[in-house]
């Protein structure tokens, strides 16, 4: 044995240790996987050891391999081994490579629960940090769920170090176990008001990421942090509060109003250019959501854009980056903004930071007019010369493409300028986006008439010199221009000035080594041609050339004939024949060229993308219908097709149409016609009546189209679109000293009015008068097109099960699960059955209740007669109360909860967003006075009921009590509103004074509470908080809940809400003990001491506080009284 | 404004993975693309995990060094910064804060740095571990779990006091004992 020992000690000495490892790794770069493969030997051998610290420095070793790579699954049950070594030491490395190792399919992971259960318990706080640690980086669901309750705990220890991580990691616990949320979350939300700072970050951290992926139901926490905003300042607590008030305010609009003003305010003093960037992003969301009705919106939007050019400026690369970013966010909602910074844009052009550039090709789409688009584009096509990678070259090429072409060319004046841009960049060398400048040729030339001429022009020369674009295999992509060019030449032929010479270019056999698609557009459009060249050359003397042209024709297109692609051999098949035809009545004389140009006439017209879907749906006509009956399930297959034909024959569908008479038929035409006329994507025979750009003079006088003349036709490789730059400055000029004229001619025609309207000077967007006409047609959606972005939520996101209503007071079955109950639970079960039975019980029951409840409104404001329904209704309670009490006379928690329940749901809601309104519409800004008004006139109608509002806890009540209570509470109504009076008069002397407030307590079951609550207030009332009592101070509301680590307690939550103008402080709460329930005092204190409410309320803040009370029994109902007393602080 | 919330990626397999924390991800790498420490707040596969940081690594070093420290990638924002021969990059999410995220990134190199006496890549390398131990510290879930520098150390100090009072002086004691 001893022996035995020595010779592990000395074994271990020759043992690598971690460094050995590494150092011989380095050592090894030749054969670093042959090393590494005897080393994983080695610790194989090293973990059949019984030596626990053999193991862990062997463990130890393999998590540096896992880093480097190499698979180390096999070694998870050594892990856990070494996770459960006793010593910190161990412990921290078996964790440390659990946490690196593990992820949700590791099996053993199963076998960790205990453990970790024990290291969360340990008395060493660093053990039980290393197991949070590991357990945030491979909690399963199964872990969750076993040890949220464990976790949970933890979020009370006395460490904060312990804590912090507890709450932290509920996060985790909360994606792998929604079920816990809600019965964690209100323990979380007390975190908030941790003293310890980072604790409090770290429930801020959790619960603004809860909130960021399902906002709704952390609406009604928005005054909460509304409060920890304006206190904190924690810049990391700040910006994830400010975050998650962004992802609120959509929500709720006028919280953004609320929140202008704090976060401008930041916005002016922080020094931290994180926080500011924050502020300055939720500005933006906040504004953008907004979009109208903010007073001072454009001051907001201005300041902002202030602060991002600043942040441009900047010479951190970084600030720069994200300073343009954010303005391409502002961009898109104020255009303007943005555009008075554009110098500063187009300077970052010229960044050497790549990454910054495109940053800026972003805003730049927004910055162009017509007056300075080409510049523009100049600029970026001397940056497409410049850069050096493709990518950002391709990037440049689809901006340019996007700028130009936004909203329908909108600030294009000259497409000759735009084709000859479109011709530069076909001189990119490998993009990708040769099919993008193809469409974008199509698209002007069949759009914009005026251009064809020139297009075709530019299109032949491309043709002409397609080898230049092919010939290079690093060229593929571009090679689709050639598509377009190929059919603009074939579909406008007859502008070509040498039609047969582009002839020639298209059947060269070169073409043939194209791509199919392309090589058929060519087959195609040399047809076109083909009819184009026999129609000049017919009416020429010479009839040869004619037959020269069908010969060049049937020579060259067999090679097409062969093509391995089925459109190409089709087209070229069905054409050669066609072309042997012509020729054949060529040699007999026959003129053909009339009806083979008959087989292309007409024009093409645009047609929108969605115009299809615009086509309506003439009457009558019921797509959905069958034609023929659906063959029904039952009949055999072979037995369908006679009887479709059985049906067919007795429906004549049609002669009821016939039966429409005359006069129908014309209002249907006419309204067609209508109809049609006012469809703009329905196809007239007179060519298309809506042109964007109607004034300015006819095409043939612009002068460009002289000029044009002046523009050589360059072989593609040539920039030229330059020259039109100083084109279009010298016919801008022209133009404006053309309107001047005129102007001066109106002025003198009639000298009256303000005819300086358009006086020389600078140059307005209007002024620019286009240099063609752009025949346009604008793509519309169907009108019922949904836009498409508010899609579904992806189902696997794990946040969608965290969709939660929080405010939904907690059943039983929602308790976490504890293990150590977990074995008494077996016995437990003839309960659960009864609380089965009773719930099948108490369905009826709840349906009679609403009903009465729906009557009892129409009743409300005969008091006298609703007490009496309430009388009724609570011997009904009573009797439900003894279903109750029979299935589970040991859970008084339970019952009341789900009874509790049965009232809640339909309200809860409505109450959260009533008690959010009362907050929001104490803001201060005029457009809201109104509706505060309102909200205040809702809720001052229920105060003479507030104060008979009982305090309910959660033990039953007995219905005689209930009723002794209801007239003592009117007489403490009395008694109240005689000491407000008083008090009112006392304020009027504005001095200090205490204010006493009874809230009659009166405990109740629950459900008489919530039943008798709801009942007579007239706005919605509060779902799981009811109003406790309220009066033109303070309103308090609360909610009663079992404290799930002791049975015998219960926890009332209060939320104090400050209504008036003053502020509130030195709250002292205290409640009467009964002989079984009693208010948990600090130590020391008296039995009738009251409980200092730990906070002061500012002008219209809510705050809660929580008491915990002891019950005793549960057997006897509890009734219960308390006193709020507090100081209003008026003037100074 | 956030188009669904929730960055993920597509996996090799197809399917996707969604990520959930704040902090998706840490890498740490030298000049010459060689992995020096990794950490993972969301569950992948090793197969994904070793995909995305070659991809990673490759992007990032191809960068030029005077260019700004964010990157899209994917649907995340990659925010990165060297400091001497090393690469600290993390992954964030669409609405993240980049500023922050590179104030963590120095922060846990000052981290490093006071608890190692002015850091290099050696120490990393050789005490991988303690980087990983004060890592877990600083940042728990992707979430930062304590900003100030001093309670970080001294958390990290007394657990390796703690280590050490275990180890020396007991355990030779403790091995016979145990063994």
């Amino acid at each position: 044995m001893a022996l035995k020992i020595v010779k592990g000690s000395i074994d271990r000495m020759f043992d690598k240790n971690l460094q050995d490892l590494v150092r011989g790794i380095r050592n090894h770069k030749e054969d670093e996987a042959k090393y590494i493969s005897t080393c994983i030997d080695e610790i194989k051998q090293e973990l059949k050891q019984d030596n626990i610290a053999v193991k862990a420095n062997a463990v130890c070793k393999l998590t540096y391999l896992q880093m480097l790579g190499y698979d180390v699954s096999w070694a998870a049950f050594n892990i856990v081994e070494v996770m459960s070594s006793s010593k910190f030491t161990y412990k921290r490395i078996g964790y440390l490579a659990a946490s690196q190792c593990f992820h949700e399919s590791t099996d053993v992971i199963m076998l960790t629960t205990n453990q970790i259960r024990k290291d969360l318990s340990s008395p060493n706080q660093y053990d039980t940090g290393v197991a949070l640690t590991g357990l945030s980086c491979f909690v399963t669901p199964d872990l969750a769920r076993d040890l949220a309750n464990d976790i949970m705990t933890l979020m009370s220890h006395t460490k904060p170090y312990i804590r912090k991580k507890a709450v932290l990691i509920m996060y985790k616990v909360f994606l792998k176990y929604p079920e816990s949320l809600r019965p964690a979350f209100p323990r979380l939300k007390e975190k908030l008001e941790d003293p310890d700072p980072g604790v409090q970050s770290a429930a801020v951290n959790v619960i603004c990421e809860l909130a960021r992926r399902n906002p709704k139901n952390y609406l009604s926490l928005a005054p909460l942090f509304f409060k920890l905003m304006t206190s904190s300042t924690n810049n990391w607590v700040l910006i994830k509060i400010i975050k998650l008030f962004g992802a609120l305010t959509p929500l709720e609009p006028r919280l953004g109003k609320k929140l202008i003003e704090p976060l401008t305010n930041l916005i002016h003093s922080t020094s931290a250019m994180s926080l500011l960037y924050e502020c300055v992003n939720t500005v933006i969301a906040v504004l953008i959501s907004l979009s109208s009705g903010m007073p001072n919106h454009s001051a907001s939007i201005q300041l902002c854009v202030q602060k991002l050019r600043i942040l441009i400026e900047d010479s951190d690369q970084n600030l720069k980056y994200l300073g343009l970013l954010a303005m391409s966010k502002i961009l898109k909602t104020h255009p303007k903004s943005v555009q008075s910074h554009k110098d500063l844009i187009l300077q970052c052009l010229d960044d050497k930071d790549e990454s910054i550039r495109l940053r800026a090709l972003d805003l730049l789409y927004g910055m162009v007019s017509k007056k300075n688009l080409m510049e523009i584009v100049k600029k970026l096509m001397l940056h497409v010369d410049k850069a050096e990678g493709t990518t950002y070259r391709d990037e440049l090429l689809t901006k340019i493409i996007d700028i130009c072409s936004q909203s329908n060319y909108q600030y294009i004046t000259n497409f000759e300028w735009y084709i000859s841009i479109l011709v530069e960049l076909t001189r990119l060398e490998g993009t990708r986006h040769g099919h993008l400048i193809a469409s974008q040729m199509l698209d002007v030339a069949i759009r914009v008439k005026a251009i064809r001429v020139f297009a075709v022009a530019q299109m032949a020369t491309l043709l002409d010199n397609a080898h230049l674009l092919t010939g290079n295999m690093q060229r593929k992509g571009i090679c689709e221009v050639l598509y377009a060019a190929a059919w603009i030449c074939g579909e406008f032929s007859e502008h070509l000035e040498n039609p047969m010479q582009t002839l020639e270019a298209m059947l060269r056999p070169k073409v043939a080594t194209l791509p199919g698609h392309i090589q058929a557009v060519y087959v195609q459009n040399a047809a076109k041609l083909f009819a184009t060249v026999l129609k000049s050359q017919e009416g020429n003397t010479e009839s040869t050339a004619a037959q020269e042209t069908s010969q060049l024709m049937i020579d060259r297109l067999p090679l097409f004939v062969q093509s391995a692609n089925l459109e190409v051999q089709e087209r070229a098949s069905c054409i050669l024949q066609l072309v042997k035809y012509i020729q054949k009545l060529q040699q007999k004389d026959v003129e053909v060229s009339e009806e083979v140009s008959a087989l292309f006439a007409g024009e093409l017209n645009p047609v929108a993308p969605k115009a299809q879907k615009k086509v309506p749906v003439p009457e009558g006509l019921d797509l959905d219908a069958w034609i023929n009956e659906p063959p029904s399930e039952s009949e055999s297959e072979d037995e369908q097709p006679k009887a479709i034909f059985a049906k067919e024959e007795p429906k004549h569908s049609r002669p009821r149409h016939t039966e429409v008479d005359e006069k129908e038929l014309a209002r249907r035409r006419e309204a067609r016609k209508q109809e049609q006329a006012n469809n703009p994507f329905y196809i007239k025979a007179s060519p298309s009546s809506q042109k964007v750009y109607q004034e300015g003079p006819g095409v043939e006088h612009i002068p460009v189209v002289q000029i044009d003349l002046s523009v050589p036709l360059k072989v593609p490789g040539l920039p030229m679109s330059d020259q039109y730059v100083k084109l279009e400055e010298e016919r801008r000029q022209k133009e404006r000293a053309e309107k001047k004229k005129k102007e001066k001619k109106k002025r003198k025609e009639k000298r009256s009015g303000r005819g300086k309207k358009h006086d020389s000077g600078p140059e307005s967007e209007e002024d620019i008068t286009p240099a063609h006409m752009v025949d346009i047609v604008t793509e519309e959606m169907p009108e019922n097109a949904l836009p498409s972005d508010d899609d579904e939520k992806d189902p696997n996101d794990p946040h969608k099960a965290l969709d939660i209503d929080l405010d939904k007071p907690l059943a039983d079955s929602e308790k976490l699960p504890v293990r150590s109950h977990r074995a008494a639970e077996a016995p437990k079960s003839p309960t659960e059955d009864g609380d089965a039975e009773s719930a099948a019980l108490q369905e009826p029951k709840k349906k009679s209740s609403k009903e009465k409840r729906e009557k009892k409104k129409d009743k409300e404001r005969d008091r006298k007669k609703s007490k009496e329904e309430k009388k009724k209704k609570k011997h009904k309670h009573e009797e439900k109360e003894e279903d109750l009490l029979g299935g589970q006379a040991d859970e008084p928690a339970v019952q009341s909860e789900e009874t509790s329940e049965v009232a809640a749901p339909p309200t809860s809601t409505s109450a959260e967003v009533s008690d959010l309104d009362f907050w929001l519409s104490n803001a201060p800004v005029p457009s809201n006075t109104q509706e505060a008004a309102t909200v205040a006139a809702e809720e001052a109608a229920p105060v003479p009921e507030a104060a008979s509002g009982t305090a309910p806890d959660s033990e039953p009540d007995e219905p005689k009590d209930t009723e002794m209570e209801e007239s003592k509470s009117s007489k403490h109504k009395k008694k109240k509103q005689k000491k407000e009076k008083e008090e009112k008069e006392k304020k009027k002397k504005k001095k200090h004074h205490h204010h006493h407030h009874h809230s009659d307590g009166g405990g109740g079951e629950e459900s008489v509470q919530n039943g008798t609550v709801e009942d007579e207030e007239p706005l919605p009332p509060m779902s799981n908080y009811c109003l406790l009592a309220e009066n033109s101070y303070i309103k308090m509301v609360n909610d009663i809940q079992g404290n799930l680590q002791d049975g015998s307690q219960v926890v009332v939550s209060v939320i104090f809400e400050n209504k008036c103008e003053s502020f509130l402080k030195s709250m002292e709460f205290n409640v009467l003990d009964s002989l079984n329930s009693k208010l948990q005092r600090p130590e020391g204190s008296g039995p009738h001491d009251g409980l200092t409410v730990p906070f002061q309320l500012p002008p219209g803040v809510s705050n809660e506080a929580r008491f915990v009370f002891t019950v005793q029994s549960i057997v006897m109902p509890q009734k219960l009284k308390g006193t709020l007393t507090f100081i209003v602080k008026v003037g100074r | 404004m956030c188009r669904g919330g929730v960055g993920r990626l597509i996996s090799s397999g197809g399917e996707k993975t969604v990520f959930s924390s704040k902090m998706q991800f840490m890498l740490l790498f030298s000049r010459q693309g060689k992995l020096r420490l990794q950490k993972w707040y969301v569950p992948l596969s090793d197969k994904e995990k070793k995909k995305i940081t070659r991809e990673l690594v490759q992007t990032v070093l191809a960068r030029k060094p005077k260019m700004c420290s964010f990157l899209e990638w994917r649907d995340l924002k990659i925010v990165y910064k060297r400091y001497a021969s090393l690469y600290f990059c993390c992954a964030i999410e669409d609405q993240d804060n980049e500023l922050i995220t590179l104030e963590i990134i120095h922060r846990y190199v000052e981290l490093l740095d006071k608890y190692f006496g002015s850091v290099c890549e050696l120490d990393i390398i050789f005490n991988f571990e303690k980087a990983y131990f004060i890592l877990d510290e600083f940042l728990l879930g992707g979430e930062a779990q304590e900003t100030s520098k001093k309670n970080v150390l001294k958390a990290i100090e007394q657990a390796d006091l703690l280590q050490e009072e275990a180890e020396t002086p007991r355990s030779v004691l403790e091995e016979i004992g145990l063994t």
